[in-house]
């Protein structure tokens, strides 16, 4: 292998057979060159969709009540169902139920909220410090709500990167300000996003549930409650202790407010992990599908290298004649013919590699497609593939170059 | 340098068997010029593909150089031929893609002579046949005269005992025939054992020894005067 005259006679012969080696080459670097793009593409979908579900944590749970429509001891239907702390504690504290994260979201109803004697047309979300891990917001300045705040019903508001842009963007910063919610008036401590492209999220004005229920009348009353789930070791599991823990909360739900256990509709509970397992195992299938064509793209590529391989050594066939005639021992032959296919193979399906990836590289970040995120392939598996389609590339020399050797000297001869 | 002792080949042909070479008993000394002929069929080509280790025979004795040649496997035959022999063929059998310099070096490369050695080597024989002007050429780009002389440095190269040559002017008009029958003599000259296979009476006048082959047996076997080629060139 480190033979420096096999080098050189290697060389010389690519060197002097341009275009069988180019076509050699190509179709072993294309074919790679569609494996990498396609094993991104899939990479690409698989981000683009969880990206898609990035807004909120995957495990997250909402529950918010509507109207009874069935009619229950002695109940009528279309009764306003009203959650209120004390469920939530119920829930939180006394049920056997596991979970992350607990919230809950209480919306004020008919708030103003002035700064510098401008009306801001924001809404105003209650809510306390878990919201933040469950809906899966970062702090971009400053703090999110914590416990001391609900401990002392302290006046201070989280607002929105949106918020920030909309309304103090002559200010550095907007922490220290104050805002007037319905007289009263909240100190900004934070600054908070969203991930995702969910505008309608940055609306919102976060402030202390405890805070909200003293000054804006709320007494025990709460919107929704909020909760994230712990990931379990597959996606089957989470789905499955999920839907038991939806189970379990609606069964005391419905009891505490006295709701027809036939009645589907008077407590709504939202449960998106569901829904990305449909996403997930259809990532899934997209991505088999790819390694599928890309493996098929591959053995596309060993045949073509194969044909070409038969066809080389067929017409060197005479050229072999003239080298055992001159003295070469018949493995010189079949190592030199096997070491041009395999430095072909190597160097080409490395150029495939190399540019695949850095197109993947440079498009990218930049591929702004529904469902598509910066497409990327792990290395390891191209390189692996490469290697792969070498040793391919060698078996395929190996067998026309070891026939074309056991054919008498004389008759290689003759061959036109 | 060369004796053989009853050699038989023959070759099958479906269920019938063709009978090619049925006892050949000949031997050559060392800076012999020995032409053979034969019509085609004769098993002169045979003889020489056996001389050549190109082909086995069946039965009988072949010494080169004191050197009994048998039981031979490929990588043996090669070790051989490279050692032994060197091959000038009708079709001369150049390698299209190679310089002429490159062509002659080629059996040098198999007698693992590094690489400088081998151009200067191979320099050398070019300007012996008196090509050193055309050693980056193409075969394509050389004469058929110029090609047979490029092969025949080739065969030089590797400094083999003996010089096989089938058919060597073959493809050639008789002008450059005889320029490279000049050549072959010339080699001759320096001590060099040459066999030629050919069908030309005056082509083989211009060895030392002509034998005749007619079905596979030796039918007449004499030193002749040689007829210098040089005279007509």
């Amino acid at each position: 292998m480190f033979d420096i005259e096999r080098w050189q006679e290697i060389f010389d012969t690519i060197r002097k057979n341009k275009l069988r080696t180019f076509l050699t080459g190509m179709s072993v670097a294309s074919g790679i060159f569609i494996l990498v793009i396609l094993l991104g593409f899939g990479q690409g979908m698989q981000n683009g969709i969880e990206a898609e579900f990035k807004g909120d944590a995957a495990t997250s749970i909402w529950v918010w009540p509507r109207r009874t429509t069935i009619e229950y001891k002695g109940l009528n239907p279309g009764r306003r169902i009203q959650l209120r702390n004390k469920n939530f504690d119920v829930i939180t504290q006394q049920m056997d139920v596991s979970y992350d994260k607990a919230s809950v979201l209480y919306f004020p109803r008919d708030t103003k909220i002035v700064y510098n004697n401008d009306l801001l047309s924001y809404n105003i979300a209650a809510t306390t410090p878990d919201l933040q891990p469950i809906e899966n917001e970062y702090i971009s300045e400053g703090r999110y709500l914590n416990e001391t705040d609900m401990r002392q019903n302290a006046k201070v508001a989280v607002i929105s990167n949106k918020i920030k842009k909309e309304v103090f963007s002559d200010l550095d910063s907007p922490l220290g300000q104050y805002l007037t919610i319905s007289g009263a008036g909240f100190k900004i401590v934070g600054v908070y996003g969203e991930y995702g492209d969910d505008d309608g999220e940055e609306q919102r004005i976060f402030i202390p549930l405890t805070t909200a229920q003293l000054t804006f009348n709320g007494g025990d009353k709460v919107n929704n409650f909020n909760f994230m789930l712990p990931e379990q070791s597959s996606i089957d599991q989470t789905v499955a202790a999920s839907e038991k823990f939806v189970k379990d909360i609606k069964g005391y739900l419905y009891e505490a407010h006295g709701i027809s256990p036939k009645d589907e509709r008077a407590i709504h509970v939202w449960n998106p992990i569901e829904e990305a397992k449909r996403y997930y195992s259809l990532i899934g299938n997209i991505k088999f599908f790819f390694w599928f064509v890309g493996l098929c793209t591959i053995i596309a590529g060993v045949v073509g290298v194969s044909n070409i391989m038969m066809i080389v050594v067929k017409e060197r066939t005479r050229e072999i004649g003239i080298r055992k005639a001159l003295g070469a021992r018949p493995w010189e032959i079949i190592g030199m013919i096997l070491h041009e296919a395999v430095f072909v193979t190597a160097i080409s399906g490395f150029t495939g590699l190399i540019l695949s990836m850095a197109l993947l590289e440079v498009v990218g970040p930049n591929v702004e497609i529904d469902y598509v995120v910066n497409p990327s392939v792990n290395f390891q598996v191209a390189f692996t593939t490469v290697i792969v389609l070498i040793i391919a590339g060698a078996i395929a020399g190996f067998f026309p170059a070891w026939r074309a050797v056991r054919v008498q000297t004389i008759e290689a001869l003759k061959d036109e | 340098m060369i004796e053989i002792k009853d050699l038989h080949k023959s070759y099958k042909m479906g269920s019938n068997s063709l009978h090619v070479l049925k006892g050949i008993n000949f031997s050559a000394e060392e800076g012999e010029l020995v032409a053979i002929m034969g019509s085609s069929g004769s098993g002169k080509s045979t003889l020489l593909n056996i001389l050549g280790m190109l082909d086995g025979a069946d039965s009988g004795e072949y010494n080169l150089d004191n050197v009994p040649i048998r039981d031979l496997n490929e990588t043996k035959a090669a070790q051989y031929r490279n050692k032994f022999l060197g091959f000038i063929f009708q079709s001369f059998n150049l390698i299209n893609y190679k310089s002429a310099l490159e062509n002659v070096a080629l059996p040098l490369y198999y007698q693992k002579v590094n690489r400088k050695v081998r151009q200067e080597k191979a320099l050398k024989y070019l300007e012996q046949v008196g090509l050193k002007d055309w050693a980056t050429h193409l075969p394509s780009e050389l004469s058929g005269g110029q090609k047979q002389r490029v092969a025949i440095a080739r065969a030089m190269a590797a400094e083999p005992k003996v010089l096989l040559a089938d058919e060597p002017t073959g493809a050639l008009d008789s002008t450059t025939s005889y320029e490279v029958m000049d050549l072959i003599q010339k080699i001759n000259d320096a001590g060099n054992t040459i066999l030629v296979v050919t069908h030309e009476e005056d082509i083989a006048h211009m060895c030392k020894r002509i034998v005749h082959l007619k079905d596979g047996v030796i039918v007449e076997d004499k030193k002749i005067e040689q007829v210098r080629a040089a005279q007509y060139v």
